[in-house]
């Protein structure tokens, strides 16, 4: 009955507000959802002077009910808080104290906001949604599949964190700022005259708001009463000297050069954490650098899937300038990669995101 | 697309007659009614006349009424004023209250646990009714107060307030009652009731919001909780909302004249949904429920989502969550009830008002069922799908 309603996932922010205008500018019937994905009063001691502003704060969702005031568009807030500490926050903590390094905005994307949002679209009677995130979605006619593509403005493209659209997901979901520039998106706001156009951006994980995340490790595992890691153990080098102790090996991240608290006539960098030994092993630059990684859970996008080796550019971290590289099929799903020049910091935990070209073809978790 | 409004227990739209009552007394009253000049005596004869008119509706004494912002505040009065003064007197202050009660109740008796006093809360049985016997036995010697609504919001149940206010005062103990939900919609009689403070609010039948009242038993003492000016008897300080009393005071007043023919309205609806709908299951106790409130359970289907779907179609209700801001868990009233969270999680509330029609309750009928069906389709167990961890 609600022919071609889209459901428009705001956030309060600039981009997604800036989505919304621009769909009921082109006589969209729309409708605005905002996902209510965690109380940032819930862990009073990491609060800084930041988080009033943060994502899901009420200034949030207030921004954006004034924005769905003013586009004159029904506007609803969802609470998904529930889902979003099982599917983002407690993986994203689990990983952590394992020794990787997670992704939660991948989690969120995965199971959040492009599942249970779906859901809410279906639930509206939406058959496709709108969000503010910069990428492309594209259809092959010869190949049947939906394709993901960067965004124009390469220096916003979000794909590193949307690997995990299936094809379902993709064929739903409109990126209306897939081709803009971030100044354009800025000016869009302007000229809509919307509330939020001056709105500062985010970059930190939403639900750490000061960016300390053994902090809110720490004070999560402290609100579930499992009290703060116990997890003192030995920075070792890797030609087996004992450097010093630490507090945590969750503390420490692949690539990680700052706070080591160790004096050392050689810049020393992280070079591994073993949780269960809790043992932290530190080296020079050079041992940084892997030439191999294997990823599972592989999501194939603009590919059915690898029968035999593929040249590709691979992309280990969302700064990290693709780098050309062989995939090789694995059984069990996995895929090897190797790269033709050696990469610095291969991060257990994070994604690996296969690109050919402007086409993400495909991703997985870096084992 | 028209809009049907079917949430009158959230609030209700102002009523013809008092919203012509209220301004003719905006335009009409420009005096403070505590100044002693010709302005000021107009203004109190305005309130003094509410007050009468009010007193009238309620069969109590005029001097029994003090005019407030509204439930919320009538209930912390009653609730912090009651408390405080105990607290103040013997150092000790124990209140008695139920599961089921409004957030103005609740969160206004642990504030004033905060502060020193004790709380029992008791448990209501599965249609929502607090036992009378339960009450007995919570009774302490300290106990200055016992707090049970007249009837619940949410699930329309009418609570056995004579009894409960019998046991309480047998007790020793002052006995406060939340009427916000049914003074206005139905004939009410303090007297009748035998208790000893009342809250009241406009904005539930036809007043407007921002005004209420709180009925405090002739005797009866108690802490004010604003301080400032000597108004009400030094009991709420605070410039008098003239032009609110006497529009609070015309809807008490012609409330119930307009409200009388809502049952059979809300029968025809519960009927139709029940019929038409499988899985579903009504809430509350049929045998004493506001005669305007239907809260239905539908088996897999959230309760938000089916809000939001009937918005879509023109129908405003409300989901049983409680689905302000932050607020994660559902329904404090259907958990009480012995629910489990999911399914009180699927409860949906239907309340109407003197503007609803046959034609909008049949639409309305239509709409459930068209929801219900659409979302039982695209979402087939949509609360209990667990995630996988990639």
């Amino acid at each position: 009955m609600h022919d071609a309603l889209i459901a428009v996932a705001m956030s309060g922010g600039v981009d997604s507000s800036a989505v919304a205008a621009l769909m009921k500018r082109q006589g969209h019937n729309v409708a605005g959802l905002t996902m209510q994905l965690w109380n940032q009063r819930r862990l009073p001691q990491l609060a800084t002077e930041a988080t009033t502003g943060r994502c899901c704060s009420l200034d949030d969702v207030y921004d954006a009910r004034r924005v769905a005031e003013q586009l004159e568009m029904p506007f609803y807030v969802v609470n998904l808080e529930e889902h979003f500490e099982e599917s983002v926050v407690k993986p994203f903590v689990a990983d952590y104290l394992e020794g990787r390094t997670p992704i939660p905005c991948t989690h969120c994307n995965t199971f959040i906001k492009f599942d249970r949002f779906l859901e809410l679209a279906d639930s509206v009677g939406a058959r496709s949604i709108a969000t503010g995130h910069y990428a492309r979605v594209t259809r092959n006619d010869d190949t049947g599949r939906w394709e993901l593509r960067t965004a124009v403005d390469l220096s916003k493209d979000q794909t590193y964190f949307l690997w995990g659209l299936t094809q379902e997901q993709l064929s739903r979901t409109l990126f209306p700022l897939g081709g803009m520039t971030k100044p354009e998106v800025r000016q869009l706001a302007v000229d809509f005259e919307l509330a939020v156009a001056g709105k500062p951006e985010s970059y930190e994980i939403c639900f750490v708001p000061n960016g300390d995340y053994a902090g809110f490790i720490d004070a999560y595992l402290n609100e579930k009463g499992a009290g703060a890691v116990d997890a003192q153990g030995a920075i070792v080098h890797e030609d087996g000297r004992k450097l010093g102790n630490h507090a945590g090996a969750h503390r420490f991240t692949v690539g990680q050069r700052k706070g080591l608290g160790i004096a050392a006539p050689e810049p020393l960098y992280v070079i591994s954490t073993d949780p269960k030994s809790q043992t932290v092993t530190v080296g020079g630059n050079d041992s940084l650098l892997r030439s191999t990684l294997v990823a599972r859970d592989i999501n194939w996008i603009s590919w059915a899937g690898l029968e035999a080796p593929a040249r590709v550019d691979v992309r280990i971290r969302n700064r990290h300038v693709p780098s050309p590289a062989e995939l090789v099929p694995l059984p069990g799903g996995r895929v090897e990669v190797r790269f033709d020049v050696p990469q610095r910091a291969v991060t257990p935990g994070q994604g690996a995101v296969f690109y050919s070209g402007d086409l993400v073809v495909g991703g997985g978790w870096i084992e | 697309m028209s809009h049907y409004y079917f949430d009158h227990n959230a609030t209700s739209p102002v009523a013809p007659g008092v919203l012509q009552c209220l301004v003719d007394s905006i335009a009409e009253v420009s005096g403070n009614a505590s100044s002693i000049h010709y302005y000021g005596q107009a203004a109190k004869r305005k309130l003094e006349g509410a007050r009468r008119k009010l007193a009238g509706s309620l069969g109590c004494d005029p001097r029994e009424l003090v005019f407030t912002s509204g439930g919320t505040e009538s209930d912390n009065l009653a609730i912090l004023g009651v408390g405080r003064k105990a607290l103040r007197e013997t150092g000790r202050a124990h209140v008695v209250t139920s599961a089921i009660e409004h957030p103005a109740v609740l969160n206004a008796c642990t504030q004033l646990e905060r502060e020193g006093a004790q709380l029992t809360v008791l448990p209501v049985d599965g249609v929502g009714r607090v036992e009378p016997g339960d009450v007995k036995r919570a009774l302490r010697p300290d106990t200055c107060l016992v707090s049970i609504h007249h009837a619940n919001n949410e699930i329309g149940t009418i609570e056995p307030v004579a009894k409960l206010a019998k046991a309480a005062r047998e007790g020793g103990a002052l006995f406060h009652t939340d009427a916000v939900q049914t003074v206005g919609r139905t004939p009410v009689d303090a007297r009748v009731l035998g208790i000893d403070l009342m809250s009241i609010g406009g904005h539930k039948c036809g007043g407007p919001k921002g005004v209420g009242a709180l009925y405090i038993r002739k005797g009866v003492e108690l802490d004010a909780i604003l301080h400032g000016g000597h108004h009400e008897r030094d009991r709420r300080a605070g410039t008098e909302n003239v032009p609110g009393a006497v529009a609070l005071a015309a809807a008490i007043s012609g409330g119930p004249d307009l409200w009388i023919g809502i049952a059979g309205l809300r029968d025809r609806l519960e009927r139709g949904v029940l019929a038409r709908v499988p899985g579903t299951r009504l809430n509350g106790d049929p045998s004493s429920r506001l005669s305007n409130t239907s809260n239905i359970a539908f088996d897999g289907i959230g309760g938000e989502a089916m809000v939001i779907s009937l918005d879509l179609r023109g129908y405003a209700v409300s989901s049983g969550s409680a689905c302000s801001s932050g607020a994660v868990e559902p329904s404090h009233v259907l958990l009480a009830l012995g629910m489990d969270k999911q399914t009180a999680r699927s409860c949906v509330r239907f309340s109407l008002g003197p503007g609803n029609t046959v034609e909008q309750v049949d639409g309305l009928i239509e709409a459930v069922a068209d929801s219900v069906a659409h979302l039982r389709r695209v979402s087939p167990a949509p609360l209990t799908r667990e995630f996988a961890h990639a």
